[in-house]
This record gives C-alpha cells, sequence and structure tokens, in this order.
C-alpha cells in the first residue's frame, strides 16, 4: 500500500526547474504533487506522476539522473487536528520522516500527505492498524 | 651491502659514461637521419646533419621532439627500424587524442629487462623472491616492464596485474610475496584493503615496494610503508621513452638514479627551451641512444624537476633526478600541496563515481580552495538529501585522506562539466595571484 515517487536531480541554477518541466511536458507526463529539496548545491524534485517507469525512462533518455522509490500517500481528515492525530501515530512508535508534503484532494474533505520513512511496510501496517487509509497508485486519480 | 644488477656500468667514472654516451649519441643521430623521414626533415628543417653531432656537447642543436610530433606521426611514422626487426609494442593512453605508440626490438628488450633488473636489485631482489606484478599487463609499460626486469634477475615473476584486490590480499599471504610493484595509489589502496580486512603485517612478507606510473608525495610514501610494511621505491618512467626504469631509486632515496648509459637527461626552461645550468629546476628532456626501434631525440617530458650530478653515497655514479613536481600542464599547487586530477581520478574511479569531473581551485581569505564538482550517477542519486550529502561528504573524505587536502565535493548534473573538443576541462584556477 505504497504510492511510486519519482525523483530527479536538480542543479542549484538558473533554468534548471524549467528544462525539467520542458522535459516532462515532452514526454506527456502528467504531474500530479511535487515538492521540491534544496541544499545550496543542489536540489531533488520529488514527483507523483502518472506511469513513474516510464517518465523515468523518457527522463533518463534526456540525461537526466532520476530514481523511482516507494513512498507512503496517507489520507488524513480535511480538518483542524487532521494531520496532527497521523504524525502523532508515527511520533509515538519512533518512526522518524524523512520528509513529506502535500497532494491535492482527490475526495472532497480528504487530504492527502506523502511521507517518507525507512520502513514503509512497519508504517502502513501501523497506520492503518489506527485506521488511518494509505492509498496506491491505483487509487491515484489523473 | 648494497646490491647492484650491472655494478661495473652503474658506477663507472664520468669521463667513462660520457665517452659511452658521445659515441652512442653520434650513432643514434646517423641512424636516425638516415632511417626517420620526419627527424631528417626536422634535422633539415633546423639547418643540421648528422655531421654537427660529434659528441654531446652538440645535443643543444638538435630540435626537439614533442608529444605532438608523435601524434603527428601515429603509429609508427618515428619507428627507425623495419617492421621485420620490431619485437613488440607497447602505447600509452595519452589523455589528449590519440595514443602513443611505442616499438621495441629484441635488443631494445633486453635493455629494458636489464634496467628494471638494476631497479630490482637496488632494492634487495634476491632470485628466491617473489615478484609480485600489480601494474597491469598489456599495452601499458608497467606489468611487462617490471615482469621482465625479474625474468632478467632470475627471481619469480609473478604477473597478477592489476584489479581483484581480494585476490591480491590472498597472494601475499598465501604465495608469500616479497616485492611488490604497482601504481602507488593502488598499493595505498592495498594497504587499505589489508586493514579492512583485519589482515596483520605478520601474516605477509612483503619488504619491498616499487611504485610510480603517477606523482606521489613523501607523506604517500610514508602511509604505504606503515599499511605494507616495506620500504617504499620511487621508479619513474614513460612509454615515450622505455617504460618504466629510465631512472630509479636507491637505498639512499635521494633522487632516483638516471640511467646515462641508455638516456642522456636534459634539464630546459620550458618556455625559452635553453638548456639550464647544472642544479637548476626546470623541464626533463631525455635523449634515447641505445634504443633501436623508437629512438626519441630531446624528448619534451613536461616534467619538471631537478638532476643531481653529486656522487651517490650507495657508489652509483649516474646522476638523480628528484622527484618530478609533476606534468608542468597538469598539476596544481594547494596550500603548498602538490596536486595532480590524476590523483583525484584514481579515488573517483574506486568509489564508483563518473569521471567527469572538473577541479575549481579559488583563493579566499588567503586560502586556498579546492572544489571537486562531479557528474552524479545513478548509482549514488537518492531522493533524501541526507543520502546525497553522505555520498558528497565520503567522497570529499577519500579524497582528502590521498591527497591531505581537504576538499568539497560538489555533485553536477550529468553532461554538465564543460567539454571542449572532446576532452573535458579539468581544471579551473580562478586565484588571481599576480
Amino acid at each position: 500500500m505504497t504510492i511510486s515517487q519519482l525523483s530527479v536531480f536538480v542543479e542549484n541554477k538558473q533554468g534548471s526547474m524549467s528544462g525539467i518541466a520542458e522535459a516532462l511536458a515532452e514526454a506527456g507526463i502528467d504531474i500530479r504533487a511535487l515538492t521540491i529539496a534544496d541544499t545550496t548545491d543542489f536540489g531533488i524534485l520529488r514527483l507523483i506522476v502518472r506511469d513513474p517507469e516510464n517518465a523515468k525512462k523518457m527522463l533518463q533518455e534526456k540525461n537526466f539522473v532520476v530514481t523511482v522509490n516507494q513512498v507512503i500517500g496517507v489520507e488524513v481528515p480535511d480538518r483542524v487536528g487532521g494531520l496532527a492525530k497521523v504524525l502523532r501515530i508515527l511520533d509515538d512508535a519512533l518512526i522518524n520522516i524523512e520528509y513529506m508534503y502535500d497532494f491535492l484532494a482527490i475526495k472532497e474533505e480528504k487530504a492527502y500527505i506523502i511521507i517518507r520513512v525507512e520502513n514503509n511496510a512497519k508504517t502502513v501496517e501501523l497506520l492503518q492498524q489506527n485506521g488511518i487509509r494509505c492509498i496506491s497508485d491505483e487509487d491515484i486519480v489523473f | 651491502m648494497e646490491q647492484y644488477w650491472q655494478k661495473e656500468i652503474e658506477t663507472a667514472s664520468r669521463e667513462q659514461l660520457t665517452a659511452w654516451q658521445n659515441e652512442r649519441l653520434v650513432n643514434t643521430v646517423k641512424r636516425v637521419y638516415e632511417n626517420v623521414p620526419y627527424y631528417r626533415a626536422q634535422m633539415e628543417k633546423a639547418g643540421i646533419t648528422p655531421d654537427d653531432i660529434k659528441s654531446i656537447d652538440d645535443l643543444h642543436k638538435l630540435p626537439f621532439t614533442y608529444k605532438s610530433d608523435l601524434r603527428d606521426t601515429y603509429p609508427f611514422g618515428l619507428f627507425a627500424v623495419p617492421m621485420e626487426q620490431v619485437a613488440t609494442m607497447h602505447a600509452s593512453s595519452g589523455t589528449t587524442g590519440k595514443q602513443i605508440v611505442a616499438g621495441y626490438t629484441e635488443n631494445d628488450l633486453a635493455i629494458w629487462g636489464d634496467i628494471c633488473a638494476r631497479q630490482l636489485a637496488a632494492v634487495g631482489c634476491e632470485k628466491t623472491d617473489i615478484v609480485h606484478v600489480s601494474y597491469g599487463y598489456g599495452l601499458f609499460t608497467g606489468g611487462l616492464g617490471l615482469h621482465r626486469g625479474a625474468r632478467r634477475i632470475g627471481a619469480v615473476a609473478l604477473p597478477v596485474s592489476s584489479g581483484n584486490t581480494a585476490r591480491q590480499l590472498t597472494i601475499f599471504q598465501d604465495f608469500g610475496s616479497n616485492i611488490l610493484c604497482c601504481t602507488p595509489s593502488y598499493a595505498m589502496y592495498l594497504g587499505e584493503s589489508l586493514e579492512e580486512a583485519g589482515i596483520p603485517l605478520d601474516k605477509i612478507k612483503l619488504k619491498a615496494g616499487i611504485f610510480g606510473a603517477e606523482p606521489w608525495t613523501e607523506e604517500m610514501r610514508r602511509m604505504i610503508e606503515k599499511k605494507l610494511g616495506l620500504k617504499a621505491y620511487d621508479i619513474y618512467g614513460l612509454t615515450e621513452i622505455m617504460g618504466p626504469g629510465v631512472a630509479y631509486e636507491c637505498s639512499c632515496q635521494k633522487g632516483m638514479h638516471v640511467n646515462e648509459d641508455h638516456f642522456i637527461i636534459e634539464v630546459i626552461d620550458p618556455d625559452t627551451g635553453e638548456v639550464l645550468p647544472k642544479g637548476s629546476e626546470g623541464e626533463i628532456v631525455f635523449s634515447c641512444i641505445t634504443k633501436e626501434a623508437f629512438p626519441l631525440l630531446r624528448y619534451r617530458t613536461r616534467d619538471i624537476g631537478v638532476v643531481n650530478y653529486e656522487t651517490c653515497e650507495c657508489g652509483r655514479t649516474f646522476c638523480r633526478m628528484s622527484k618530478p613536481r609533476g606534468r608542468s600542464d597538469d598539476m596544481l599547487i594547494i596550500r603548498g600541496v602538490n596536486v595532480f586530477p590524476s590523483q583525484i581520478e584514481t579515488v573517483l574511479m574506486r568509489e564508483g563515481h563518473s569521471p567527469n569531473y572538473q577541479l575549481v581551485v579559488d583563493r579566499i581569505n588567503n586560502l586556498d580552495t579546492l572544489e571537486v564538482k562531479v557528474e552524479v550517477t545513478a548509482d549514488v542519486f537518492s531522493d533524501t538529501v541526507a543520502n546525497l550529502t553522505k555520498a558528497e561528504k565520503k567522497l570529499a573524505d577519500s579524497i582528502k585522506s590521498l591527497l591531505g587536502v581537504a576538499v568539497k565535493v560538489t555533485f553536477c548534473a550529468p553532461n554538465t562539466i564543460a567539454r571542449s573538443t572532446g576532452k573535458a576541462v579539468r581544471v579551473i584556477d580562478n586565484r588571481k595571484l599576480h
């Protein structure tokens, strides 16, 4: 119960992002969510896209360094305190979040977040035991 | 007791050495003039004939041979014998354009064996010793050169070749290798691997190491000696002149003895081409005076060094060249430490990084900084900043442990390191020192 995320190495200089965006457009890739992590030297663009394996291939052909990995998409009640409740569960279980970002709602009154943790299986199981839904690639509406 | 391979030659008087050099130079000039159209044309252009070269005092009249001449005559244009007399060939993968091809006759190979045997004898090699050669075998001169030397001296020539480090360590222990021949960076790596594998030094029998083919420092020498429990010797050579053994270190380790019965060394001003007075630092130039197949005259090595003509305590009379301060065209001095792009390249290769890199040197608050930009590969890339930063730091640490200089590693996107006419621009020096 995880979703595939595409990550792209981005140089920290002007024009890098538009270069990637154009490459994605040329490849006909539909973006559902994105975030960028930046350091002083480089950035990592993380994307949830339709058909990530194909997107990876298309970007590699254009000489981008790309990786696909599994992250957890968590359904969060779209109300005050919804996010805190999810994070409290992880915190109590001493699960460290490497990074997280939000995701466009696919149903009304629902919000989604992407979280990256060390152990996906253990984390998903824990969330489900606590009645929190995790989504898979198939749940994403493009 | 100092050991020699050909004592009467290695300790000959200066008069005797000069007499050999005079006779052999005159003969070689005559031979190349007659047999190598390219050399004849060069000499005609300089307005000289073999009759103008009567002794080594006339050497300066001859035109220089440059690497570009080798490229222009590629592959066999400077061979001075017909192909039926050529016994073998070696080649060096020149970093700029075409490779360099060196031909050898049987006699050339015998001489090469002798000069490598002189090095082996100087490090104390006995007939019962196992000479573990971890230089690459093949067109590269390192492997087969030292192999021939070990054969010549009658020791066991063990052709391990380079790579497969675990196997190298097994052979050290099981065969009891006594003398190791490889590049200094590989010796360092073998030493580190030995430590990592937890193999104590009393399990191996290495007593001496002959390391060359790339620049290295005294610090590296001490580290290699400690890690491998041997005495480390420096050997000098280049494919264009012969391969390893052009000059060799004795037990005194105060410079490398140039095999002057086969090669004449000169030190020149790299800008004007003028021969410099004895003891000056300048570009090293070699002339081959006994080689039959590929006798280069006044070859510009681009190596910067000094030659010492005082007789050495070991008894050898051959002059000694300093460890080259490096190729005049690519060495960097960072905070007083000599840095060669090739050393950094070695680390990149070893740790599975891209060979596409660039060095950016700057001076900030009077302190030199060295940034190593490397194109990131899919193997190294990760979706988390922590992993990528960790990979940068690991590489910076490895480079620092080899060079002794702290560097900053920066990952770049593929194909972003500038390439001009196919060859990467390796160094950008932003220091404004003048």
